[in-house]
């Protein structure tokens, strides 16, 4: 690809008619002609200079023309493909990251979230019970702890040292064995028969309001990460189809100019690399488009169906926590709502409750609309049906506990099955959300992985078929070339 | 021209005036803030005579709250209230759940109705059983917050409140008391090895825990003004929702001592032995049952029963539920009505 100006070069032609196969005319009329030689000025010259005097002169005569054309050319396809390789080289690692390293991590952050969220509701669940508390409750929650110690590992080892995310992680691993130390406390005390060891419960969920602050922040921070990568991945490559554009337009460019200067309407090189450059062209939008289809429907039905999946599922913990501190604190902890005349006392977790419950309204309605086949909507709505007793039955929970019936009250919470407990809904919520996300994670998989299963082979085969292309090009105008010797 | 001069300079006067109103007022206001502040403070452990602060006015018209009761036989005690809670079959009752030994629930009760059990319990069964008669299920327990003891009262939503409830003279011009049915003042709780040995010098730069707006704190407040706490003591940002989250700020060793009243310092150290109660108690208070402010029948009924109560039945509770933590007692507080 490499282009010389030969100092062999044929006297320049002069106005340049239509006349084909024109053999070498008088030498130039003007002072045009160029000294021979290096030495030739007075004053020496700069190689640039000299090589755009080089240039000039040969574009002067009809094989120098062909000869810049030909390299001209070569250089447009060869830089087509180059940025080709390079746009898609980017865009391909970024959805890569999307489906191997911001997503899974994204998924991470949310478990770290939920499973935080889970052991303080199954940790006030277990104190319900009273001080022998149930073996599940007390497994769910070990395991709830452990994945979460888990979960922040890896999370720790993604974070990069010194951002805040990495701060956050830290405080995380601090707090929460301050966090176990202090549900131990409780269940000591509550062993003992203690009121004492409700107040270390309630001081351990004040520590895991902190630690889920941190945790959403955490997660907020991976969405955001994941919404940068598909942002890097799913741009038109405007460069590259751009270079392409003008790579073709070249191509013709010259063909057609070799026809009107031969007449003849094939030039085999130049057909050869204009079919490989426009290949690679259609390749290059056709392919690109697919896989920016596949990556938005990925984020559109995948990753915010998930995101609002989990919103509504840390609800639905966070409700139920409050609704088990609600019977644990008995009235200990109240708090100023409103202001004015509407301002009235509240128990801080019966009034946290509500506002749970009604971010959990919102979000399984969010859930729905953004559900978009029959095997996700169907969760969802189970779920909101769910969510519909559990309010109701929660109703009657707290009838009977201003009525005093602090058993009652406590039955219909924690009971068994014949008591119509919220336990029961709660659980019925989680399990169907729980397989809404497993359905919402598939969709993004197949279709993040469709999308990025478009661009394979993309970067080589641009590569290639421009190296081609650009052959094709240079041996065509050297084909029209060798007419001249 | 006059006109418009005479204008500017009545203008230049009124703001002057303005401004002298304006500092009048603040200077009434500041005078009245203590008084002000005291029916807020309507929390917690009680505070019913103090010795320093700004109580001094209203001594004059309220002196000895706890004798403020009425006479069991000055009048009916079968009256509207009396037969409406009879005709209903039970008596509803705010308690707390919270106040180990006073009103609690115990976790790991065998029995499977999750009765509350403690003194105030006690009281509130034999008050039941006078009125209502000795059957199951004659009485019905609300948990009603601290601060919603008074509202609880007032909206009707409790027949009484039995609640470690102290008897001042703020209390009394909201709702009614019966007659006293206990003794106790504010006390220091701390670790029995600290070398802390009540309100005095030793709590010098001490981290203590109080309950937010309680009479706790106010009396700290008292006390430092009065010079008995010394000003080194750090309490003022150490204040916690419940009485009880005192005890695990201290066992977490995030507070040095806890102040509240007696009785409850008595129940904190009964969850605990290696806390004990430091000095003498530096208030003098009386819980009493507290009722709707018309009922009168109601209060004669209970005062009534409270006087067999003192008879028979006080000493066993008490000696079930208290003389482990609080020692052997000289008997229920002298009773005295109005």
């Amino acid at each position: 690809m490499t282009y010389q100006q030969q100092s062999t070069a044929a006297p320049p032609q002069g106005r340049a008619g239509a006349s084909p196969a024109v053999p070498p005319q008088a030498p130039p009329p003007g002072p045009q002609g160029r000294p021979q030689g290096p030495d030739a000025g007075p004053p020496r010259r700069t190689a640039w200079a000299e090589g755009v005097d080089r240039l000039r002169a040969g574009a002067t005569t009809e094989p120098g023309r062909l000869r810049i054309i030909g390299a001209v050319l070569a250089v447009l396809v060869v830089t087509f493909g180059a940025v080709t390789a390079w746009e898609m080289t980017e865009r391909s690692a970024a959805a890569d990251d999307v489906l191997h390293s911001s997503q899974p991590l994204s998924a991470d952050a949310a478990d770290i979230y939920r499973s935080l969220a889970d052991a303080n509701t199954a940790a006030s669940s277990g104190f319900l019970a009273g001080g022998q508390e149930p073996a599940k409750t007390r497994q769910r929650y070990e395991d709830d702890i452990s994945l979460a110690a888990d979960k922040l590992v890896t999370a720790a080892a993604n974070s990069e040292p010194g951002s805040t995310s990495a701060k956050t992680i830290t405080d995380l691993n601090k707090m929460l064995p301050e966090y176990k130390g202090l549900v131990e406390r409780a269940r000591a005390n509550n062993r003992q028969g203690y009121p004492l060891g409700g107040a270390y419960l309630r001081y351990a969920n004040a520590k895991m309001q902190i630690m889920l602050d941190d945790a959403e922040r955490l997660y907020t921070v991976e969405n955001q990460r994941l919404r940068s990568d598909y942002d890097d991945a799913t741009p038109y490559p405007w460069i590259a189809i751009g270079a392409g554009v003008v790579a073709i337009g070249g191509l013709v460019w010259a063909q057609r100019r070799n026809y009107r200067r031969t007449n003849r309407v094939l030039n085999h090189g130049l057909v050869a690399a204009t079919a490989a450059t426009t290949v690679v062209l259609l390749w290059l939008v056709v392919g690109h488009t697919v896989a920016r289809a596949g990556l938005n429907d990925s984020y559109d039905h995948g990753v915010r169906s998930m995101n609002t999946l989990n919103d509504a599922r840390l609800a639905s913990l966070k409700a139920r926590s409050n609704e088990n501190l609600t019977l644990v604190s008995r009235g200990a902890e109240t708090k100023d709502v409103g202001t004015g005349a509407d301002k009235q006392t509240v128990d801080t977790f019966d009034y946290d409750f509500e506002q749970q419950m009604k971010a959990l309204t919102t979000k399984l309605a969010a859930a729905e609309d953004l559900a978009d086949d029959s095997a996700g909507v169907k969760p969802v709505e189970a779920a909101t049906g769910n969510m519909k007793v559990w309010k109701e039955r929660h109703a009657e929970a707290r009838t009977q506990d201003t009525l005093g019936n602090y058993q009652g009250a406590l039955d219909k919470v924690i009971g068994s099955k014949a008591d119509k407990p919220t336990g029961e809904c709660f659980d019925s919520v989680e399990t169907n959300l729980k397989a809404a996300i497993t359905h919402e994670r598939a969709e993004f998989e197949q279709a993040a992985g469709d999308g990025r299963g478009a661009m394979n082979g993309l970067v080589v085969g641009a590569a290639v078929l421009a190296v081609l292309a650009a052959a094709g090009a240079v041996l065509g105008i050297g084909r029209r070339l060798s007419e001249y010797r | 021209m006059n006109a418009r001069r005479l204008r500017a300079s009545l203008r230049g006067w009124g703001g002057v005036g303005a401004m002298a109103v304006v500092c009048a007022l603040a200077a009434v206001f500041a005078l009245l803030l203590p008084v002000a502040q005291s029916r807020e403070n309507d929390d917690g452990e009680p505070g019913g005579q103090r010795t320093a602060g700004g109580y001094q006015a209203r001594a004059e018209d309220c002196t000895d709250p706890e004798k403020q009761s009425l006479s069991p036989s000055s009048g009916d005690q079968d009256g509207d209230t009396v037969q409406a809670i009879k005709d209903r079959g039970f008596l509803i009752v705010g308690v707390d759940q919270n106040s180990y030994r006073f009103g609690y629930r115990d976790p790991n009760s065998e029995s499977d109705d999750a009765e509350l059990e403690g003194f105030d319990i006690d009281l509130v069964h034999e008050i039941a059983d006078k009125i209502v008669g000795e059957k199951p299920k004659n009485v019905r327990f609300r948990a009603i917050p601290t601060d919603q003891r008074i509202p609880a009262i007032q909206d009707g939503k409790v027949d009484m409140v039995v609640r470690t409830m102290t008897i001042n003279c703020t209390r009394l011009e909201q709702v009614a008391f019966s007659s006293p049915y206990f003794e106790t003042g504010q006390q220091v709780l701390a670790p029995k090895k600290s070398d802390i040995t009540g309100l005095d010098e030793s709590l010098a730069k001490k981290r203590i825990c109080t309950a937010t707006g309680s009479t706790a704190f106010d009396a700290l407040d008292a006390a430092r003004t009065a010079g008995t706490l010394p000003a080194s003591a750090d309490f003022e940002k150490r204040t916690v929702p419940n009485q009880l989250d005192c005890l695990v700020r201290l066992q977490l060793g995030e507070a040095d001592a806890v102040v509240t009243d007696g009785a409850l310092a008595a129940s904190q150290a009964a969850q605990d032995p290696t806390v004990g109660l430091k000095g003498k108690p530096f208030t003098d208070e009386f819980y009493g049952v507290a009722m709707k402010k018309d009922a009168d029948d109601l209060v004669r009924r209970v005062n009534q029963i409270l006087v067999d109560y003192r008879k028979d039945g006080w000493q066993k509770s008490y000696d079930k539920w208290l003389a482990e933590s609080l020692g052997e007692s000289s008997g229920p507080p002298p009773v005295q009505y109005k």
